[in-house]
């Protein structure tokens, strides 16, 4: 079980943050400064250094206060900053983003957490009509510096209203940005990055990326809006990774490098504003692309790269595709669940089909398995 | 009324019923020539309210408002000018043009911006009344809204946040009876909207006739406890009318969902009027003339001004 547990690192067996594209310098493991830590202790140690730092930001929504903390990544931080910096809401979530734009405007810093991503619908005339447009409406006379953090659910039986990736929507909407960070690096950096933002953001984290751990620096650092991390080089073909499927693709390109294909693996880590010039430049190298998305591909993020990718590199020819959440909403029988997601195996074997088609091959199903997913239980 | 109102105050409610008033005649007169590029929402019979209510604030509190806020705007302070510019699309608009009537803006008097989705700025008030809350410096905000925003679920959801935190807000119920061309007797089960509002322990009243002094004086009463924090959040429901039509500039009598009838006591009492009557006419005649310049130059202003510059489409869009 030791080969398990230590897949269940997310990024300690890749090259993952420091590389290219980020803003930091190279932590890498062991360095000065640096130790493991899981995505969820990320999260909280982000939130709990800008709350120290500026006493503008204050967290708040259901449940962040209450013996669970938000699986963790809010615990202690009640004891630390107290009960007016840190707050159970009524469930009222269309009132309370509203509160939490108000107090913007104000100049407070708001963080405001959902447990669940798909909560977010409760949210949207409050996030579509207002967070995203004030400033511009309003005529650049107020701010709205706000972080919206939820969580999207996967696996053991989540079920059809606990596991959707509806980030796209908010990237349909000039006015908010949209982060998804991939490691417990990045979700500090991004934190940090996301309550200094002067702008709404959209911070979307994944429930099976909380335990996983990854090299993180114990000072504050950001980690900046619209820079992609290229994650693994490789010359036959790119590779897009968003949310937790960078993890699954991660595992993918494993399996491939036995087989002897090489795959330039790339985190975009912020969908809005988008690194596409990163994406560009290295379908450009490698003439092929696989968008593997934590979401439905129907006007999707992995559309949108799609298409930004086919504008830019009309001049020559391509071969694009793209993954992504089933076309149905998410069952929580484990085998319809497991057909339900694009997993490393079906990547793995999608990008050998693209870069040699017609050739046979087969991953190693048990390297496959991640280790991480495969030590989640419930209840969440 | 018991005691009389002393003269200043009457003053300065005339001066404002009649600048509101005025602005938006003068929107009217302008809107066919097709210069105001934004579709007006105008509060033409129900200006008592946001005067009523302004007059009992301090300069550094906070109003909220809807797509129908010209009469808060002016009555808070608003800039007259800044809002003509808006209604014109031109650069110096107090949003820039990129506002319009139904968003206008003047954080310089603390006049949060409006909505055109009704109840959006409901929960906006009570954010910000949150951060006056811990700022601590006895700063109430004020929040306006018509009688539809209270079936909004947000309304209630909003009534039982302030209450729960004892957030220091006022909130003001324009109650026109009209949801664009709906009454309220084919919207509300029953009317007795101060109960509801008192079930969540904050304290209601009601004025039903639109006189500006009652408003004032409720008001007034209401805003003391909030200010001082003893009463927490409070709640006012100001039976209005709206004269004109729901959007844009000409009355509406003749569309069959309203009588020229039920307009008849509301124009009879028409507090423009009847505050004017109450002066003497040295100083009406002054306020008037005030008024009239006014106007004159913030309609001067907004024609003169130059429209924003095509690169303005991509600023602001993010901050920083």
């Amino acid at each position: 079980m030791s080969t398990q547990a230590d897949r269940g690192t997310a990024a300690g067996s890749a090259p993952h943050p420091g590389t290219p594209g980020s803003s930091d310098p190279h932590p890498g493991a062991g360095a000065h400064g640096t130790r493991l830590l899981s995505y969820v202790d990320a999260l909280r140690e982000g939130v709990a250094q800008e709350m120290e730092r500026d006493p503008r930001v204050f967290l708040f929504g259901l449940d962040v206060a209450d013996h669970k903390g938000i699986q963790g990544s809010t615990r202690g931080l009640l004891e630390q900053f107290g009960p007016e910096r840190v707050f159970h809401t009524p469930l009222s979530e269309d009132a309370m983003t509203g509160v939490a734009i108000g107090a913007a405007m104000a100049g407070l810093r708001p963080i405001h957490v959902h447990i669940r991503m798909d909560f977010l619908m409760l949210c949207m005339n409050q996030l579509v009509n207002m967070a995203s447009k004030a400033h511009y409406m309003y005529g650049g006379s107020v701010k709205v510096p706000l972080v919206v953090r939820s969580m999207i659910g996967k696996s053991w039986g989540q079920g059809a209203q606990h596991s959707q990736g509806l980030y796209a929507l908010f990237m349909h909407v000039p006015g908010l940005k949209v982060v998804a960070p991939s490691n417990a690096h990045d979700a500090k950096g991004c934190m940090i990055a996301a309550i200094r933002d002067d702008n709404p953001v959209m911070f979307v984290e994944h429930r099976l990326l909380y335990p996983t751990e990854a090299y993180v620096p114990e000072a504050s650092f950001t980690v900046v809006p619209g820079r992609a991390r290229v994650c693994t080089r490789g010359g036959d073909i790119t590779v897009v990774g968003i949310s937790n499927m960078l993890v699954e693709c991660l595992r993918a390109q494993e399996l491939l490098a036995e087989a002897g294909v090489g795959v330039e693996l790339i985190d975009p880590i912020w969908l809005v504003p988008l690194d596409i010039e990163t994406i560009v430049e290295s379908v450009r190298r490698t003439g092929r692309l696989l968008v593997v998305d934590n979401a439905w591909t129907n006007c999707g993020a992995s559309a949108e790269i799609l298409a930004r990718v086919a504008e830019r590199c009309w001049d020559r020819p391509l071969q694009m595709a793209r993954m992504g959440f089933a076309p149905s909403p998410c069952p929580p029988s484990p085998t319809l669940e497991h057909e339900f997601y694009p997993n490393p195996a079906t990547i793995a074997l999608r990008i050998h089909e693209m870069v040699r088609p017609g050739s046979q091959w087969q991953p190693d199903m048990e390297q496959a398995a991640l280790g991480y997913q495969l030590q989640f239980r419930g209840p969440f | 009324m018991s005691n009389p109102t002393p003269q200043p105050v009457t003053g300065r409610l005339y001066y404002k019923l009649r600048l509101i008033r005025r602005a938006e005649e003068e929107v009217a007169r302008i809107y066919p020539s097709d210069k105001i590029k934004s579709p007006v929402h105008l509060s033409i019979g129900q200006e008592a309210v946001a005067v009523g209510i302004c007059d009992c604030l301090r300069p550094d509190d906070v109003v909220s408002g809807t797509y129908r806020s010209h009469a808060s705007y002016i009555a808070k302070g608003g800039d007259l000018g800044a809002m003509f510019a808006e209604l014109y699309g031109k650069d110096t608009g107090c949003a820039r043009g990129k506002g319009g009537s139904m968003h206008l803006v003047d954080m310089h008097h603390y006049i949060l911006g409006t909505s055109a989705v009704v109840g959006t700025t409901v929960p906006i008030a009570l954010g910000y009344a949150l951060a006056l809350q811990r700022e601590g410096a006895g700063r109430i905000a004020a929040a306006f809204f018509g009688d539809g925003a209270t079936e909004e679920g947000v309304f209630y959801e909003s009534l039982n946040f302030a209450a729960l935190h004892r957030l220091p807000v006022l909130f003001v119920c324009e109650n026109n009876f009209y949801a664009i061309h709906t009454h309220i007797r084919k919207r509300w089960a029953t009317t007795n909207l101060c109960e509801r509002v008192r079930t969540y322990g904050i304290p209601a009243e009601q004025v039903t006739d639109g006189d500006v002094l009652a408003i004032r004086r409720l008001a007034a009463g209401f805003i003391d406890g909030i200010r001082t924090g003893e009463s927490g959040p409070a709640f006012l429901e100001c039976h209005t009318y709206r004269w004109r039509e729901h959007v844009g500039p000409a009355e509406d009598y003749n569309a069959g969902y309203r009588s020229r009838e039920e307009l008849r006591p509301w124009q009879e009492n028409d507090q423009v009027k009847v505050l004017g009557d109450s002066l003497p006419a040295a100083e009406r005649a002054a306020i008037d003339a005030q008024v009239e310049a006014e106007v004159a130059n913030a309609i001067e202003f907004a024609e003169t001004s130059p429209f924003p510059k095509t690169k303005e489409l991509y600023t602001h869009v993010y901050a920083g």
